[in-house]
């Protein structure tokens, strides 16, 4: 074999040595995730709020409290600053397109619920440069906290406002840490995954089984026997900015 | 050739070390950031990006107006501009670093920044804006230093450089289209949402980065032997009108769109800018200080006399330079964070640190271009002795 015939054996043997493991691990990549015997499943996760049973309790916080202990969310006092997951706003900022200048009067001091809608089509998705944040495919927009940056270009991206930063070192601000969820480090963006945890388990998330209402309904909105499909087919309910065709998940039943 | 920035005189030195203090201040203040976390800075839940992205976005801008001078050399045989291309590529080459760091401090976990490589997203407009501006500067290092190089031995660019001077110049519209993308795509912010925001970061990059250059320019006229030809000034004047005159009017198809519309989130972001809203009137100054100040520019610089003597030229370059500033770097960030998703307000204001951080970023482009500028001049006085 002459110097050259083997220069070219050599390179052809380095680039199948490189591409086929290469190639291989992008099958490895494509596999789907499968959830454990036992875990709750849908095709596309959904949470309806039924406002006026909420309005029943006004100064409860059930749904709050239980999220933000069980998801170790930092109770940072700087309101410019916060984490939260799962929150009370009112009308005018919850709905601040004003379908008319009366609402604003019988919703006056009525508190709604605010969390991720875990869109249809979330802009924040689409922006993340690293994938930290995603959708599953029961509809869930995950983020994984060991690969966000912390370029927050979600959070520009989010039209709900749904999205927290770590500014700081959010530890020290967590009074009753649970060791079953991991807390997060500064630099990090987070928000409500509506409990994928808990769902693994077969649990409903933490807010809807808190509250002593139920006035929160969560389920499968792809699935016609379900009760959050049976409650909005029959009663009137609206979402947060639908005209910017996000499709978020979560519905208000007025 | 690099041994021409490492003479110089009393001046140059003395330059140097002050930009050289500046980003040591600056980069004590980064390992400060680094240690406490963006905490440091003013942003904020509701104003999530703040200072050093409005800087990255304006620099982009000055990087990309390096094409200018390259443009009507290269592709219309502007002979006059021969002299000077070089220098808009050291130009675009120390914005474009200068834009790279201010990303590098502006994110959360610093060291995780090669996920943008690890994990590529073609469905983000970020991992597109990496690729062009990383692609932005290698151009710049390669056509700049080559051609240089030529003159530096005494002949002219080398062949294989021409293809790569060919692709600087649309790359340099990409690079400025991306980073318009990273606000034109967003929903739900209305004040970003809008088809011309590529076309107006074009326009105002092509006013204030030509006008960045003219001025130091004539600063290298000053400080040595070299000397630009009248007639390439003028051109370049020209250029900086004409972009200038295209940036008024596309804020003006802007304030019509919003206003006779009179759809309140087209409107709120610019009420907020320029008037104040709900009591909140925290860049209104700033925002009246830039239109005035490009305005004022813009009729000195459609005057002839005013625009040929050079004292008013420089004056008008530097008004809107500050202008252009305050607009497309402060101005878009805050009309487009203001009001929030829950209209309400939530002011922003820079902190020390993040001011200091800024100022140690900008004197290291400014340290980079003052060497790279020393280089250039240094050898076109060889070459005139």
């Amino acid at each position: 074999m002459d110097r050259r015939k083997f220069l070219k054996l050599a390179g052809l043997s380095v680039t199948l040595a490189g591409g086929v493991p290469g190639f291989l691990n992008r099958e490895v990549k494509a596999r789907a995730y499968t959830p454990p015997p036992g875990a709750l499943t849908a095709r596309r996760w959904g949470l309806a709020i039924d406002v006026r049973k909420c309005w029943e309790e006004p100064n409860c916080n059930e749904c709050i409290k239980a999220c933000h202990h069980l998801h170790n969310v930092p109770d940072i006092p700087d309101k410019k600053r916060e984490v939260k997951w799962i929150w009370k706003d009112e009308f005018e900022h919850v709905f601040p397109d004003k379908p008319n200048e009366f609402n604003n009067i019988i919703f006056t001091h009525k508190p709604f619920l605010l969390l991720c809608n875990h869109c249809e089509h979330p802009p924040c998705v689409r922006v993340c440069p690293t994938q930290a944040t995603f959708k599953r495919e029961d509809g869930i927009v995950m983020m994984d906290y060991h690969r966000c940056i912390g370029c927050r270009f979600c959070m520009a991206a989010c039209p709900f406002g749904a999205r927290s930063f770590n500014w700081v070192d959010p530890r020290p601000y967590i009074k009753d840490p649970n060791p079953k969820f991991p807390t997060r480090m500064k630099g990090v963006v987070e928000k409500c995954l509506f409990c994928y945890e808990r769902l693994e388990k077969g649990k409903i998330p933490a807010c809807v089984e808190a509250c002593k209402k139920k006035a929160l309904i969560f389920g499968d909105l792809e699935d016609e026997h379900s009760e959050i499909v049976r409650v909005l087919k029959s009663r009137f309910s609206i979402r947060r900015k639908s005209e910017l065709g996000t499709g978020p998940s979560v519905f208000y039943l007025l | 050739m690099f041994e021409k920035a490492l003479v110089g005189s009393r001046k140059y030195w003395l330059w140097l070390a002050f930009l050289a203090l500046l980003i040591f201040i600056g980069f004590l203040a980064f390992l400060a950031q680094l240690q406490y976390g963006l905490g440091i800075t003013g942003m904020n839940r509701d104003v999530s990006w703040g200072f050093y992205v409005a800087q990255f976005t304006f620099l982009v801008g000055v990087a990309a107006s390096g094409v200018m001078v390259v443009l009507p050399y290269y592709l219309h045989n502007h002979k006059v501009f021969g002299p000077v291309t070089v220098f808009g590529e050291f130009l675009a080459i120390a914005a474009v670093i200068m834009c790279l760091l201010f990303i590098i401090v502006d994110i959360g976990q610093t060291h995780r920044l090669f996920n943008v490589l690890l994990h590529p997203t073609p469905h983000s407009m970020l991992f597109y804006d990496m690729i062009v501006l990383n692609g932005y500067l290698a151009l710049n290092v390669i056509c700049g230093w080559a051609a240089l190089h030529g003159e530096y031995k005494g002949t002219k660019y080398p062949k294989w450089v021409v293809p790569f001077i060919y692709l600087s110049i649309p790359w340099a519209f990409s690079i400025h289209t991306v980073t318009a993308f990273l606000y034109a795509g967003l929903p739900g912010r209305h004040f970003w949402l809008t088809a011309i925001m590529a076309p107006r970061f074009l326009a105002s990059a092509f006013c204030s980065g030509p006008a960045l250059l003219l001025i130091a320019l004539l600063i290298a006229q000053k400080v040595s032997r070299f000397r630009v030809e009248p007639k390439a000034i003028d051109t370049l004047s020209k250029i900086i009108t004409y972009a200038l005159l295209t940036n008024i009017f596309f804020f003006g198809c802007e304030l019509f769109t919003a206003f006779y519309s009179n759809i309140p989130g087209h409107k709120a972001s610019l009420i907020y800018l320029f008037k104040g809203l709900e009591g909140h009137q925290e860049w209104v100054i700033f925002m009246w200080t830039a239109w005035l100040l490009m305005l004022g520019a813009a009729l000195m610089l459609v005057i002839p006399p005013l625009r040929k003597n050079i004292n008013t030229l420089v004056l008008a370059c530097v008004m809107l330079f500050i202008g252009a500033w305050i607009d497309k770097g402060i101005g878009l960030l805050m009309g487009g964070f203001t009001p929030t998703p829950f209209e309400t307000i939530t002011p922003y204001r820079p902190t020390v640190p993040e001011l200091l951080i800024s100022l140690g970023i900008w004197a290291a482009g400014f340290f980079i271009m003052t060497v790279l500028f020393k280089i250039a001049v240094s050898v076109k006085e060889a070459r005139a002795a």
